[in-house]
């Protein structure tokens, strides 16, 4: 083991705790005793198939739902930067990026220019927020999250609906603001098996935590390979259209293999269950015994 | 010796300048049938007002203020959705207060005053309600404006920064009852909505900013106030509906410009 990394997780400290979080809607169980917690400088990326409770539990980590039972503890004073997954502005409201991050509480003229030209949109300032692309305005957004200097930085599906160079760029940025700010950020993915690199830990979510881990630092050649060899009731390995070479993608992407003992389908829905949470005891025993390759 | 035509001139443009910036926040959040049926509902309020001979002012202010809240709670808690309930509430809390008020042999009051407003009936006390409320509101919308305006773009992401989103809303809620209150006898129950939205909805195309916006809107509300009272001199049209008209008159002016520039 090294001492090092022992010291450093010993240093940080824990920003964000949930223990235990239930939550029903109707009969169906969307979280089932769930305990995650979350510490300074440490890049979590919580993966799930859709529906399967992702959202729920970022509702409540981010204190707009109180869970049914549970208990979420906050660090004193926390600040939180949340990049929603999508946001659309009524047509109604006349508003410029810079006005849009102005809301943002403590804003201040030099701070938002100084994100838009990190950001490498100052050529957006004063544009209308309704004009925006889906990739412009998601780094408005990440700007909007990043203004109030947050401890702790929560992405919902940060690249969805972004181009292969605007994934790669936002992979980039993130270790790099984990570096300069110091803060946890908590990525929010229904890809199962693609994760960014530089992720500490993986949570997988499936109504319970299935599994979590350091993702896979496998040969990405092979496991591209491998992507495709099973595209039906495969195990975990869902298909990925080849958007580019993988080796484009190599420094900011990594493979997340985890083997479960049931399978899903191309949805993410676990096979034979009708729903995704399913409550069956023995098979979540099953889930904790899992191992990582 | 003041002008017979300056008071209600004064009464209508201290409404216009407040309506403004509160109605471009009712438009921003579709709370324009909200304010209909708070002015509908109002009538509910002068009915009790009359009855236990309350001051009338006083007795819309409250009864407006009760009714925000009440709708406020309603729309949290049923699972109605909300223009129902809001469209079931206004209608009925106007023809409960038509009907209550039947029952009363004694008591006449001049309804078309109360639908249509009256603004030339406006007297001294009047004006310093409407001036006194309009800088209240005024001043506590600059107040809290990055608040308002950020829980308008996304309650979500307002409660996550730290904006407490639900006071700020009932705020608004209860300032929007302030005003329809106060308003009511100048344009009237029918007819308040339209000085908030109509003057907001025209500010729109010319706006780059929701300041902006703001501002435009209680400015073109003004001129709305000025050109109605005029027209409604030269042509002798009741006053509350040529401002209306006014207004709307403006609104078509400023879509046909936006059309042109585009």
């Amino acid at each position: 083991m090294n001492p090092e990394l022992v010291v450093v997780k010993t240093e940080a400290e824990t920003l964000i705790r949930a223990q235990g979080i239930n939550q029903t809607w109707g009969s169906r169980h969307v979280l089932q005793s769930i305990d995650i917690a979350i510490s300074e400088n440490e890049i979590v990326t919580i993966i799930g198939p859709n529906g399967c409770g992702k959202s729920s539990l970022l509702r409540i980590l981010l204190g707009l739902h109180t869970a049914d039972s549970g208990k979420v503890t906050r660090r004193k004073g926390l600040r939180i930067g949340y990049m929603p997954q999508n946001l659309r502005i009524d047509d109604r409201l006349p508003l410029s990026v810079t006005g849009f991050l102005m809301l943002a509480p403590g804003a201040r003229k030099a701070r938002v220019q100084e994100w838009l030209s990190r950001l490498s949109i100052t050529e957006l300032a004063k544009q209308p927020v309704q004009r925006l692309s889906g990739g412009e305005w998601q780094r408005v957004l990440l700007a909007r999250a990043l203004l109030i200097e947050p401890h702790l930085l929560v992405l919902d599906e940060p690249v969805q609906g972004v181009d292969i160079q605007g994934q790669r760029e936002l992979y980039q940025l993130l270790p790099e603001l984990r570096n300069e700010l110091g803060c946890g950020i908590v990525l929010v993915s229904h890809d199962l098996h693609l994760v960014m690199a530089q992720t500490d830990r993986v949570i997988c979510l499936n109504g319970h935590v299935c599994c979590s881990g350091h993702p896979d630092q496998v040969s990405v050649s092979d496991e591209y390979n491998s992507l495709f060899g099973n595209q039906r009731g495969h195990q975990h390995n869902h298909p990925l259209a080849p958007l580019a070479p993988v080796s484009e993608l190599a420094p900011e992407l990594a493979h997340y293999t985890h083997h479960h003992d049931h399978k899903h389908c191309v949805d993410g829905h676990v096979e034979g269950s009708k729903e995704c949470d399913h409550v069956d005891q023995e098979q979540s025993d099953t889930h904790k015994e899992h191992k990582h390759d | 010796m003041i002008s017979w035509w300056l008071l209600p001139l004064f009464a209508g443009l201290g409404v216009a300048a407040t309506a403004g910036p509160l109605g471009s926040l009712v438009v921003w959040r579709r709370l324009a049938f909200f304010g209909d049926t708070l002015a509908h509902g109002a009538l509910l309020g002068i009915t009790l007002g009359i009855l236990f001979d309350l001051h009338l002012t006083l007795a819309l202010i409250f009864s407006c203020s009760v009714l925000a809240l009440i709708l406020l709670q309603l729309d949290k808690y049923t699972g109605i959705a909300s223009d129902t309930l809001l469209g079931i509430l206004s209608h009925s809390s106007l023809a409960i207060g038509l009907v209550v008020l039947s029952f009363f042999d004694n008591v006449r009051i001049d309804l078309m005053a109360y639908l249509f407003g009256d603004l030339l009936a406006v007297n001294q006390n009047d004006l310093l309600w409407i001036f006194a409320g309009g800088t209240l509101v005024i001043g506590l919308l600059i107040w809290q404006w990055r608040g308002l305006l950020a829980s308008t773009v996304s309650e979500e992401l307002a409660a996550i920064d730290g904006y407490p989103v639900k006071r700020l809303k009932a705020m608004l809620v209860l300032l929007l009852a302030l005003v329809v209150a106060i308003s009511m006898k100048i344009v009237g129950v029918l007819l308040i909505s339209a000085l908030l939205i109509i003057p907001a909805a025209a500010a729109r195309p010319l706006a780059k900013s929701p300041e902006q916006m703001a501002m435009l809107a209680s400015l073109i509300g003004m001129l709305s106030v000025c050109a109605g009272m005029a027209f409604s001199f030269i042509w002798d049209t009741p006053t509350g509906p040529t401002i209306v008209v006014s207004a709307a008159s403006l609104f078509v002016m400023s879509q046909v410009y936006n059309s042109v520039r585009k």
